[in-house]
């Protein structure tokens, strides 16, 4: 009896989603009716498919999350929903504008990416059910840890030590090429690894916060204890080496750091992984030339010298430029000019069309996604799951923040994925596994101590029972 | 733990703000550069994405969009190029757009607020959005006659303009300005070329100057043509037609003479062209000095009779120093000169006879014989007829817009018999205007202008341009007003030369004009 009542003073807050929800799929239908206003000149039957891709991802998903976790927080799920739909409707749009280009070069139109996004939607739909139905509680994946660890770090290292014919595409080896099906084994690693971060330093962060020297004010830990991070630092100047994958190895060693420093409350960690990262990066530059490249077409985008690779960032500079303050409305711009508009520079396309304005409205949509991240770590009563919502919201804000910097000249581009909002079926999948678990957590956050993980939303009858 | 989650959560916030802060400066700071820079193509492809409308002439297109293959879909042409440059102007995605194409652009390229509704039915019906077309008051005959009367005997083409107005509307039925330019090479999608021809009409390397509007945007000397609105003040100031003046065969403004002009370039006396002799030398019809155009009566007139203001407030009525006229192109004002010119006795005299520092566009010189030939009321000069949605429905026609009456009917019959008098008369300049071909029913009347040019190529005063504005009614109803002028096409001191080079032109579009009305 008091455990029901105890239970209803909690608010599962799943119509508060649900209302959400519906708001994201008028604004996606609302940006594929602009899409094909501007483009086409008229409306067509194709927005019902556009309308019916966010209702049923968010009604299968929002019915799964009512049964399974109910307590799980309301923004998350709409947001990635939003961000779903208003990729799709841009890689749509530059479909458009990519085929109109070809058939004006007389050259042969590549295929349109948008069905194929839907395709991975739904597949990421899936393995989001899968996953939240299948972990009913995140402390299980504690168990898993090193099985984890393993297959991560295969994922992360398999690109790179497989042949070139197999694994490269344009110039980096992060793919995994199998019969014409391609995926980017690191989007799933870095989820794998934050899993496996997590688990073991809940175990070691005892060890690692003991203090050792004291150096200029600050506390060093023991050499001994260096291990792990040189370990991981390791392990990504080997990505950056054999996958020439800046990136990937940026993302997995910020990860650490942060999960080392949040675990150990030590900012010597931070320190120490700075100065790594600092010497990680020099030689990078001094022995890779991609690297020298990107560095160079960053700080001279408009020299001759980076006249033909410094292309793409000028283009897409030109895009936010041409875009301004509100943009030139969605369809009216020319994303396409852009190379790789709908993966790497999807934040371009939509600098150019959205404007500013619109721009930093889906920054803050990752900003809500991040903070609502965080705040479950933060609410989370376990020392796992704290490590485990941190680690994954700061690797959607790293990435989010990499990409978002490189296509604005802010710092040198790397070259990844927007989370949700690019075409590309491993970011896809990846983020919506990353989701189930994020949402899996935040359940567990809200969720009052007497209710029983497995346990849908009390029902008023089990009041009176 | 909660602690360094907070700090996390404040360190992603530097970056989330680090983000915004770069994106102002991107999109915001940068925007223009950007947006402006030569590798961006962008704005271009905007532009030329669209159909842009007509410049319609009688039913023929003079300025259209056409598909094309490549990457700018549509080129713009005109295919009667360097005839309407002068009022069509030029789409070019270099250098911009310039008269109609620039004054018409919202409703050429389709963003005219009126056209809306149909922009909002396009997004719907599933049509292409597309720039409406205008039609231009433009007389075929009477533009492509006045083209081609511009040419030299040798083929080449004379440096000057034609401007032919409805007198009765103010409806603009030719406007010509020689040489031209040829706008098709200016809306290419050659950059280079563009670049090129855009280079070589400068007015460093073309001393023609190709790309001056002569007849909307040149202002000259009128010289003698300026007599007309002297001559209307007169007419109101009592003076009649068939009345004596004093003719002498010098006028002196400041002394009591009337005796010849001393051989001094300095003096301040003025003498008739050529140092000849008024009718008798001492006195003249007013009819007769305007026929002959003796600059001695109308000095004598302005600076003992009229006085200064009343020839300005005159000039005032016909378009001279008034408001900003818009054709829609923008039309350079006309002036009578200073408030100085019109005290002062010696630039008064001068100012009588259209020198001094009085100018006016070829327009304004149609726009004088305009009012005299329509009783008096000068109607506003316009080009477009009609500006007109993609679908042709009507977004505007312009209406006739009275600008002023210059002189009551009466008056006006006077001056009008003063100005058939210079075509008709034995004394007359403009006899080379005169139509005989079409029957007894035309009458033309005009003022012939030899104006001295003020400007001097090694120590000699170069030819003086020559004018003629005049009108053409049939059966007593105006038909066509037309000022022509040609740019030192006269002979200093020799005010037959004026009609002899600028009369002709004007003939041939009143008489390719007429025909073209028909019944003839």
């Amino acid at each position: 009896m008091t455990a029901a009542i105890a239970s209803l003073r909690v608010p599962t807050r799943r119509n508060a989603e649900l209302v959400l929800l519906g708001f994201a799929v008028v604004i996606v239908v609302a940006a594929e009716a602009a899409v094909e206003a501007t483009r086409d000149g008229h409306i067509s039957s194709r927005l019902v498919t556009y309308a019916a891709v966010p209702l049923l991802i968010g009604l299968v998903t929002h019915l799964v999350i009512r049964r399974v976790a109910p307590y799980a927080d309301p923004l998350l799920l709409p947001i990635a929903v939003l961000l779903n739909g208003l990729g799709l409707v841009m890689i749509h749009r530059l479909d458009l504008g990519l085929k109109q280009q070809a058939d004006q070069y007389g050259q042969q139109f590549a295929g349109a990416a948008a069905p194929t996004q839907v395709v991975w939607t739904a597949m990421g739909v899936a393995l989001f059910v899968a996953l939240i139905v299948l972990i009913r509680d995140h402390r299980v994946l504690q168990r898993y840890a090193y099985t984890l660890a393993l297959a991560g770090l295969v994922l992360l290292l398999l690109p790179a030590l497989l042949p070139a014919r197999f694994s490269e595409v344009n110039g980096a080896r992060i793919w995994i090429r199998v019969a014409g099906f391609s995926l980017q084994p690191g989007e799933f690693a870095k989820i794998l690894l934050c899993v496996f971060g997590a688990a073991y330093l809940v175990t070691k962060r005892d060890v690692l916060s003991l203090a050792g020297r004291r150096f200029a004010g600050i506390d060093l830990p023991r050499g001994r204890d260096l291990g792990p991070l040189l370990a991981a630092w390791l392990i990504c100047i080997g990505v950056l080496v054999r996958g020439h994958d800046l990136g990937t190895s940026l993302m997995f060693f910020g990860l650490f750091v942060v999960l080392l420093y949040v675990a150990t409350e030590r900012v010597s960690w931070v320190i120490i992984g700075g100065v790594l990262f600092a010497a990680g990066a020099y030689l990078a530059y001094q022995i890779f030339g991609t690297v020298q490249t990107r560095v160079g077409v960053w700080l001279h985008v408009f020299s001759p010298l980076h006249n033909d690779d410094g292309y793409q960032l000028r283009q897409s500079l030109f895009g936010l430029g041409t875009g301004g303050i509100f943009g030139t409305g969605l369809g009216g711009g020319h994303p396409e000019l852009v190379p790789l508009p709908a993966t790497d520079f999807i934040i371009s396309s939509f600098g150019e069309e959205v404007g500013l304005f619109g721009l930093v409205g889906i920054l803050m949509l990752y900003a809500l996604f991040i903070s609502r991240g965080l705040a479950a770590g933060l609410a989370v009563r376990d020392s796992f799951g704290k490590l485990l919502a941190t680690g994954l919201a700061f690797l959607v804000a790293l990435q989010l923040f990499v990409v978002v910097a490189g296509v604005t000249r802010l710092l040198p581009e790397t070259g990844l994925t927007t989370p949700f909002l690019s075409y590309g079926g491993s970011s896809l999948l990846a983020n919506y596994a990353l989701l189930a678990i994020l949402l899996r957590v935040s359940d567990a956050a809200r969720r009052p101590t007497n209710v029983a993980p497995n346990q849908p939303t009390a029902e008023p009858a089990a009041v009176s029972a | 733990m909660n602690g360094p989650i907070r700090k996390v959560a404040a360190a992603l916030g530097v970056l989330l703000a680090a983000m915004f802060v770069n994106l102002n400066f991107v999109q915001v700071v940068k925007g223009n550069f950007y947006r402006n820079h030569t590798g961006n193509q962008r704005v271009l492809l905007t532009e030329y994405s669209s159909a842009r409308g007509q410049i319609v002439v009688q039913g023929t297109a003079v300025a259209k969009s056409v598909a094309t293959k490549d990457e700018l879909k549509y080129l713009r042409v005109y295919p009667s190029g360097p005839i309407y440059a002068p009022v069509t102007g030029f789409n070019s995605f270099i250098y911009g757009t310039s008269g109609l194409e620039d004054a018409e652009d919202k409703v050429l390229s389709g963003s005219d607020p009126r056209q809306f509704g149909r922009q909002l039915a396009d997004l719907f019906t599933g049509r292409n959005l597309q720039g409406g077309s205008i039609e231009l008051t433009l007389n075929k005959a009477a533009q492509e006659a006045a083209y081609t009367a511009m040419k030299a005997p040798d083929g080449t083409m004379r440096r000057g303009a034609v401007v032919a107005i409805d007198p009765a509307t103010g409806a603009i039925l030719a406007a010509v300005s020689t040489p031209s330019y040829d706008p098709n090479k200016l809306s290419s999608h050659d950059a280079a070329s563009i670049q090129d021809y855009w280079n070589a009409l400068l007015p460093n390397n073309d001393p023609t100057g190709a790309l001056v509007n002569r007849a909307f945007n040149q202002t000259y000397a009128p010289g003698s043509v300026f007599k007309v609105i002297v001559s209307a003040a007169a007419l109101k100031a009592g003076l009649k037609k068939d009345q004596q003046v004093p003719a002498p065969n010098g006028f002196w403004p400041f002394h009591d003479h009337t005796g010849a002009c001393p051989n001094d370039p300095t003096s301040s006396c003025v003498e008739n062209f050529g140092g000849e002799t008024c009718d008798n030398g001492t006195t003249a019809t007013l009819a007769f000095a305007f026929a002959k155009s003796c600059n001695t009566a109308f000095a004598a007139l302005a600076v003992d009779k009229l006085g200064g203001q009343k020839i300005a407030d005159e000039a005032t009525l016909f378009g001279f120093d008034a408001d900003q006229l818009n054709i829609p192109v923008a039309v350079t004002g006309s002036t009578v000169g200073t408030a100085k010119d019109l005290s002062d006795k010696g630039s008064l005299a001068h100012t009588s006879f259209g020198q001094q520092d009085v100018r006016m566009t070829p327009l304004q010189a149609a726009m004088i014989s305009a009012a005299v030939a329509n009783g008096g009321t000068l109607m506003k000069p316009y080009l477009v007829r009609q500006e007109l949605g993609p679908n042709l429905s009507i977004l505007s026609a312009t209406a006739p817009v009275q600008l002023s009456q210059v002189l009551d009917l009466d008056l006006d019959q006077q001056l009008q018999q003063m100005m058939i008098g210079v075509v008709t008369s034995p004394e007359g300049t403009g006899g080379a205007a005169n139509i005989t071909d079409l029957g007894t029913g035309v009458t033309v009347g005009g003022k012939t202008g030899t104006a001295d040019t003020g400007v001097f190529k090694n120590g000699k005063q170069t030819p003086p341009h020559a004018w003629f504005s005049g009108f053409a009614l049939q059966n007593g109803n105006p038909k066509i007003a037309v000022a022509v002028i040609i740019e030192n096409g006269g002979v200093s001191g020799n005010e037959t030369t004026g009609g002899l080079a600028a009369a002709p032109v004007a003939k041939a579009v009143m008489e390719a004009y007429l025909r073209s009305l028909g019944g003839h």
